[in-house]
């Protein structure tokens, strides 16, 4: 074997790597991206049933019920608001320790046709004053809160108050 | 007092580094020995100066000197003792002077171990340690000062993140560092053979031990921060395809490649320039991991925009490191000529194989990694990449390298045949094949558990087959035992740690057949799964040193036998007002029941069962895989540091230099 010969075989092997590596990459991101959704997003534009994606926004205040599904499994039921819209949310599980009303959060899951949101997975794991940065964003966009003017007003008050009504620099929670 | 001695140490430390590299880089350059011969004092120097401002900063919060910012933000009188030290590095400040102290104390150990070094390969050598070293030690004093004082002094400390007071993770730190940073040395050696445009078998020789070592410690690190994970966070997984996991992942599997094409090298003196570039590329990912953790850019992008300095510094340090090494790569790569020729089919072939494959893994898990941070950025798009993109986009990459990773050893250098190579793991086969049937029978149609089991048996049992096979076990039974003493134990370790990665192949084939249970219970109800019975007795309050908890007791029988008292917590700490959920264990080592309280209602608890088999396996193959890497580097091949080849090419050395 001489040394072009071999060096030819060693690039193609790499070739073949590298290429493998790429189409598994792009095939699998084709299938596994996980989009992030806030309520407005989804009242503009519902995604479909079969894709899974991620829901933030507030925890809405006195929106929590706790039940137990008919297979006896504990189960959650809450919304989800930027403010703007609300979504509502229904989980099988534990909820996380720091997982509060009028606080942010974040959901993984499927929404149904009868426009509930069924969550696979609820993150909220970050210490009180925390804000995952999807939620910052999302109630930016609906026009909520300006982070430059402090902490986020309370939840309770997002569905009722238009916007422009509020008050500049209010803190809350 | 003490503070200010720390920070005057770093200042001293950051001097000193920068005379080493100078006097390193510029006395080799010159070939004047009295100058090269300065570079391994001066190492030992910053190792004393750093060594004594971690000492320093460690006093600070022995005592809890809350005039120091960092021990006030991080630290708490009531702590216990160990984790008031372990606070040292659990803060962002104090890890990265850790990082610069095991930085040292490798440059220590190239000047004290490399003294049969070429001293002009030591000198550039200890030069790059110190330049790397001086880019962190400012970093440290001009962004993130651990000795930063606050006037008043504050009345106590705002306290640790509770989640991290854990045995666990005190150490899982030190562990991982020592990795990264262990791969510095690698990167150095690779930067000092490409200015001297020369890698032979003693530079090969030199780079494995460490590139073995650093693989070692990070398999250690990884395998504690996962174990940490599963038992404290309470979710039942083991591995989340978080970034910062993957952070670590990346240098380990660049790192496999490196020890796995150093010993061609050190053995054929072929793949030199690509064992440099592998040598580059493995420090460059402990660096993206460092810069990923440390700068806040993956909380949020805009994070790492609001308290740009430390981010900012930390990318140039990358760009300066990694793109100064590549540069050097690109100019210089072309010296390097291969003497060892192979045909594709041999060890060498096989380990081109395992490199190739590996760096297709960590290509991907970079992608993945990277991907949702420049998609916000350029796009502006929010997206996630999870675990079901990592797996799907992995496993058809690992399958290959598990299959060929029982072959390899088999087959020997330059030239080799795959049958023969193949008739002598026939029973490794039909043990995997058996697996394989075994659990589709017992368990029905899960393939993926199945596959995991196959390939586990598969590794293990062609360990063992190797193993029998050096010794002559079964050919020449009774020269087997003093066969097996004088057994290099490069090639115990090699097969130990591939054994390692079998068993946990195991442990992570027997959590793909992981149940789980969400039940609400009164005290006095039971649940079963997976053929135990869980009884809930009382749910009270109980006090802790400073937090307050409160514990579910559950008796666990199995068939009406008591099995164990499992008593899962939730502890709500006073200091910084966190909860956090306490998973109570009990591991059979078949598998682990594990159980976490949620919250109360109605009288009741609601409570999360976990039946994970073959759990423990998962970690203890890692320790066996790092066990393996030990043994490996005991080899006494290393520590005599292979005399003979070394002195051959002093001459040329010098002839080089001149």
């Amino acid at each position: 074997m001489t040394r072009k010969r071999r060096r030819l075989y060693l690039l193609l092997l790499c070739a073949i790597g590298l290429g493998s590596a790429t189409a598994l990459t792009l095939s699998a991101f084709q299938d596994n991206l996980v989009f992030f959704r806030s309520p407005s997003d989804i009242a503009r534009e519902a995604p479909g049933p079969d894709r899974a994606f991620r829901l933030g926004g507030l925890v809405e205040s006195g929106s929590l019920e706790r039940e137990t599904a008919p297979d006896g499994r504990p189960a959650a039921r809450f919304r989800v608001t930027d403010g703007a819209s609300t979504v509502p949310v229904t989980y099988a599980g534990v909820l996380p320790d720091l997982f509060r009303e009028g606080q942010g959060v974040v959901t993984l899951g499927k929404l149904g046709p009868d426009g509930l949101f069924r969550a696979s997975e609820v993150l909220a794991r970050h210490d009180e004053s925390y804000m995952p940065p999807e939620v910052a964003d999302a109630l930016k966009r609906s026009g909520h809160w300006n982070p430059d003017q402090g902490a986020p007003p309370p939840a309770a008050s997002w569905n009722t108050l238009e916007p422009e009504r509020l008050p500049p620099g209010r803190s809350g929670g | 007092m003490i503070p200010e001695l720390g920070h005057f140490a770093l200042a001293l430390a950051l001097a000193l580094s920068l005379a080493q590299a100078a006097f390193g880089l510029w006395g080799a350059q010159r070939a004047a020995p009295r100058l090269m011969a300065a570079a391994a004092p001066l190492a030992a120097g910053t190792l004393l100066a750093v060594a004594a401002a971690f000492g320093c900063l460690m006093w600070s919060f022995a005592v809890n000197d809350t005039t120091v910012a960092n021990v006030v933000q991080n630290s708490h009188s009531a702590k216990p003792l160990l984790y008031k030290l372990s606070g040292t590095w659990g803060s962002h400040e104090g890890s990265m002077v850790l990082w610069v102290l095991i930085l040292a104390l490798c440059g220590g150990a190239v000047a004290s171990f490399g003294r049969n070094l070429p001293s002009a390969l030591q000198a550039r050598v200890l030069a790059v340690l110190g330049l790397v070293a001086v880019g962190f030690l400012a970093f440290i004093l001009g962004t993130s000062n651990p000795f930063d004082r606050v006037w008043p002094p504050a009345a106590d400390g705002q306290g640790l993140n509770p989640v991290l007071q854990d045995p666990g993770l005190a150490f899982h730190p030190p562990l991982l560092y020592l990795g990264y940073v262990g791969f510095s040395v690698t990167f150095a050696f690779a930067i000092a053979a490409l200015i001297e445009g020369r890698v032979d078998a003693a530079w090969g020789r030199w780079v494995r031990p460490w590139a073995l070592a650093a693989w070692s410690f990070l398999t250690l690190g990884i395998a504690l921060g996962s174990w940490w994970a599963y038992y404290e966070l309470g979710w039942g997984g083991y591995w989340f395809w978080d970034p910062v996991e993957n952070a670590s992942l990346l240098p380990w599997l660049a790192g496999c490649a490196l020890l796995h094409s150093a010993t061609v090298v050190e053995r054929r003196e072929a793949l030199k320039t690509w064992t440099v570039f592998l040598a580059l590329l493995a420090f460059g990912l402990s660096l993206l991991g460092t810069f990923l953790v440390r700068s806040g850019v993956l909380n949020s992008v805009h994070a790492f925009a609001s308290d740009p300095t430390r981010g900012v510094f930390i990318l140039g340090l990358l760009m300066l490191y990694i793109g100064g090494g590549f540069a050097l790569f690109a100019w210089r790569a072309a010296a390097m000529t291969p003497t060892g020729i192979f045909a594709p089919l041999s060890r060498e072939g096989g380990l081109i194989l395992n490199n190739l494959l590996l760096c297709s893994i960590a290509a991907v898990v970079l992608v993945g990694t990277l991907y949702p941070m420049f998609a916000d950025l350029l796009l502006g798009q929010k997206i996630s990449v999870g675990p079901p993109f990592f797996n799907s986009a992995t496993l058809p990459l690992a399958v290959p390298l598990v299959a060929a990773m029982a072959v390899g050893p088999m087959l020997p250098w330059k030239r080799a045949r795959l049958w023969p190579a193949l008739q002598r793991l026939w029973w490794a086969a039909l043990g995997g094949l058996a697996a394989l049937l075994l659990c589709l029978a017992l368990e029905g149609q899960r393939l993926g558990p199945a596959l995991g089991f196959a390939a586990a048996a598969w590794l293990i049992l062609g360990a063992l087959a190797d193993i029998t096979d050096r010794i002559a076990l079964f050919s020449r039974p009774r020269a087997a035992f003093a066969r097996a003493r004088g057994l290099p134990r490069a090639a115990w370790g090699g097969a130990v740690a591939h054994a390692g990665m079998g068993v946990m192949i195991l442990g992570l084939a027997g959590m793909g057949l992981a149940t789980d249970r969400l039940a609400l219970l009164k005290p006095g109800e039971s649940v079963a799964l997976a053929g135990y019975d869980y009884r809930l007795e009382a749910l009270r309050d109980a006090p802790g040193p400073n937090f307050s908890a409160r514990r579910a007791t559950l008796v666990v029988t199995r068939n009406g036998r008591p099995v164990t008292v499992l008593e899962p917590e939730r502890r709500s700490f006073p200091v910084g007002r966190m909860t956090t959920t306490e998973a109570a264990i009990h591991t059979t080592w078949l598998a682990d029941l594990y159980t976490v309280l949620g919250d109360e209602r109605d009288g009741g608890a609601v409570l999360r069962l976990h039946h994970n088999p073959l759990a423990p396996w998962i970690w203890l193959g890692a320790a066996i895989m790092a066990l393996g890497g030990g043994l490996s580097l005991s080899d006494r091949r290393m520590r005599v540091a292979a005399p003979a080849p070394k002195l051959a090419p002093k001459p040329a050395q010098e002839g080089a230099a001149a």
